[in-house]
């Protein structure tokens, strides 16, 4: 018996060994060398995307168009997208629809090569705030088209909650003690990280994704304060559509879709940005450092970045895009939903949303002491559970 | 003999019959010869599937929870440390995962022999056949339909404009708000399990033999000093087989926390699918905290093996 262990482990130590090399190499130099024209198609794509990203409303046209045939995979959450791309030893899937959390993430692992931004020609007409946004341009480099975005909102019922609030304050104050709901992911701690930089300003934070020890101790320790309040951490957004649905959730942290399905389910439910501000999420298509179909994927950007394509997503996901002349289109589809959607705000406004980013230790100031995902996963898991 | 067989196939069908037959006589011949080649060729098939999906995947399991994951690119390190099972022991959070999970599962033990001793009891000894058979297909129908489905019931009950909240308004009651907490699961996990402990505690009171009682009586013993004495004990090794199931399902469940389980409702299960699938990738850290639980197992099963109950099986 003992013999048969200790081969078992030996086979098994032998099996992981050999994984090794396949995962660890990633041989792709990002951005030694951009394309300068794209050729010919491929004829195929391979796409990890966000659920109903691929939607046949605007892929179908595409196919037709370019002959580029697009294999989907659906991924469930930012991790996922990182371990798909990453798997095989990269190279399986050509793009990824990558929110801010992970982008950092492929990039800095080299799973990502950079674009040539003047290949794709609604690059330019796109507001100056997403042309080269922190979470996917470092260096001067751009890993990627940027795509949607949407900012992270306050959320509450209008019946229940029956003074408007105007702060972010409403979802730790005791008031609303077990209806709470708050997504149940680590980039939240950013969320809390905001609301302190406003109401604690001694504690000096500048940039909630880039936190010290002292200013994340203190972010952890209001969710451990907040977490006998909170009903449930929601998940999906349909968890928190069921929440508010069934009246066990009043208030909490949301996105413009939740709200949208809310009130055409009829639920008396409305949306602020609080005055301290809102973080938000920007997605972006980004190439693998590996991809096989290159041409295919630039023929891509042009078409998803282009005004129409651009609405339509908007449209359909109840987000807002990137493309400044995607306004128009919008209102032609549904009337209004430009501004509803704030596609025509400022230069400002987006300026004012803290875009998700993978935390890191370098944060700039040469000391390297900032706190890292890593240790944003653990406490966070820890705080909630 | 590869040769022999291809030109018996070559002669066709009628006339290959005799070469079919010498070849199955070949065939046999070593296992008449030695028996224990036939014991052999029985086990390779369970055996190598037990070695290679159960055996296997446990060891690769146990390895990996000695490794690391890269801060950064969250690729696992191959350098060997206990930095997962220390952080398990020290962190209060984790070791507060660990007991309400084991609390819980026992919680969840307790009511469930509670609700099945009767139930079975009435099942084995006091109904009519037919009786008996109805009640056997009432315990097994749950268990015709997914269990997500079950589970999602029961998140709808609970809700707050559920049916529980709404049945208790009409009847002039204030609502309960159980929905999404640590009582919705013991409530959840108790309906869920109820079948695996009814059964064994069924099966070991049934066979408890009609002159056993008979014999208490005639000593002179009383109702319940007969069912003290005599019952109880000859029924206890069914109601610790069915402890193991109740406790050892909800020990290992992550899918009732997540659906009906509230903010502190964090399960074992749970800890290992965030940390290990979820944002952290960190399968090591996600190995360590899946050996907790078999590890409660196993002192569960040695206590249950210092009483007893295995002999009496």
């Amino acid at each position: 018996m003992r013999r048969i262990r200790r081969t078992h482990v030996f086979v098994a130590a032998l099996a992981a060994a050999l994984c090794v090399p396949a995962s660890g190499v990633s041989s792709g130099k990002p951005g030694t060398a951009l394309p300068t024209r794209i050729a010919a198609g491929e004829g195929k794509l391979t796409m990890i995307a966000w659920e109903g990203y691929l939607d046949p409303k605007w892929v179908k046209p595409f196919q037709a168009q370019t002959g580029c045939k697009i294999q989907p995979k659906y991924a469930g959450s930012s991790d996922e997208m990182v371990t798909l791309m990453r798997s095989g030893g990269g190279g399986q899937y050509d793009m990824v629809s990558a929110s801010g959390d992970a982008s950092l993430r492929l990039i800095y692992g080299k799973d990502v090569q950079a674009v040539n931004t003047s290949l794709v020609p609604s690059w330019k007409k796109f507001f100056k705030a997403f042309q080269d946004p922190p979470n996917n341009t470092v260096g001067g480099k751009h890993y990627g088209i940027s795509l949607q975005w949407g900012p992270n909102t306050l959320m509450y019922n209008t019946k229940k909650v029956t003074t408007a609030p105007t702060s972010w304050s409403a979802i730790y104050s005791s008031k609303y003690k077990g209806r709470i709901t708050v997504p149940n992911n680590p980039i939240q701690i950013a969320d809390v990280a905001l609301y302190l930089s406003k109401t604690q300003p001694s504690l000096g934070i500048t940039d909630p994704y880039e936190l010290n020890k002292k200013q994340f101790d203190a972010a952890i320790a209001l969710i451990k304060k907040q977490k006998p309040l909170v009903k449930k951490y929601w998940g999906l957004s349909s968890d928190e559509v069921s929440l508010f649905k069934n009246g066990d959730a009043w208030i909490g942290a949301s996105w413009p879709v939740t709200t949208g399905t809310l009130k055409a389910a009829k639920v008396p439910v409305r949306e602020i940005i609080p005055k301290e501000g809102a973080t938000g999420w920007l997605d972006t298509w980004m190439l693998s450092a590996k991809a096989k179909h290159p041409n295919c994927a630039y023929k891509w950007y042009s078409y998803i970045s282009s005004p129409k394509v651009q609405a339509m997503q908007a449209v359909t996901w109840g987000e807002t895009p990137v493309n400044k002349l995607a306004c128009t289109q919008m209102n032609k589809l549904v009337k209004g939903s430009c501004a509803a959607y704030h596609a025509n705000a400022p230069e400002a406004y987006y300026r004012s949303i803290k875009f998700w980013k993978t935390p890191i230790a370098d944060c700039g100031n040469g000391k390297k002491d900032c706190t890292d995902y890593t240790k944003w996963v653990s406490a966070w898991n820890q705080a909630t559970s | 003999m590869g040769e022999r067989l291809e030109s018996g196939d070559l002669l066709g069908s009628g006339r290959g019959g005799p070469s079919v037959a010498r070849v199955r006589r070949r065939l046999s011949a070593p296992f008449w010869r030695f028996p224990w080649l036939r014991g052999i060729a029985l086990l390779i098939p369970p055996v190598g599937w037990f070695l290679l999906l159960y055996v296997a995947a446990l060891a690769v399991l146990f390895v990996s929870a000695f490794w690391s994951v890269d801060v950064f690119t969250t690729k696992v390190v191959h350098s060997w440390n206990l930095d997962n099972f220390r952080e398990i022991f020290t962190s209060a959070a984790w070791r507060r995962v660990v007991v309400r999970t084991v609390v819980i599962a026992a919680l969840v033990t307790i009511t469930d022999a509670i609700l099945a001793f009767p139930f079975a009891f009435y099942m084995a000894r006091l109904a009519s056949r037919r009786t008996r058979a109805v009640l056997f297909v009432l315990v097994l129908l749950p268990l015709w339909s997914s269990y997500l489905v079950r589970v999602y019931a029961w998140k709808v009950i609970l809700a707050q404009n559920g049916i529980l909240n709404w049945s208790l308004e009409r009847i002039g009651l204030p609502g309960a708000n159980i929905g999404y907490s640590n009582t919705a699961m013991w409530l959840v996990f108790s309906y869920i399990w109820l079948p695996f402990m009814i059964l064994p505690v069924y099966a070991a009171l049934e066979r408890i033999p009609d002159s056993y009682i008979e014999a208490s009586r005639d000593l002179g013993a009383r109702g319940f000093k007969t069912f003290r004495t005599v019952v109880l004990p000859l029924a206890l090794p069914g109601v610790i087989a069915g402890s193991i199931f109740t406790f050892s399902l909800t020990l290992g469940d992550y899918i009732t926390p997540t659906l009906v389980g509230g903010a502190g409702s964090t399960f074992i299960g749970n800890v290992v699918y965030n940390t290990g699938l979820g944002a952290a990738g960190n399968l090591p850290f996600a190995a360590a905290f899946a050996s907790v639980p078999l590890a409660v197992m196993a002192v569960y099963l040695v206590l249950a093996r210092r009483s007893g109950a295995f002999e009496a099986l």
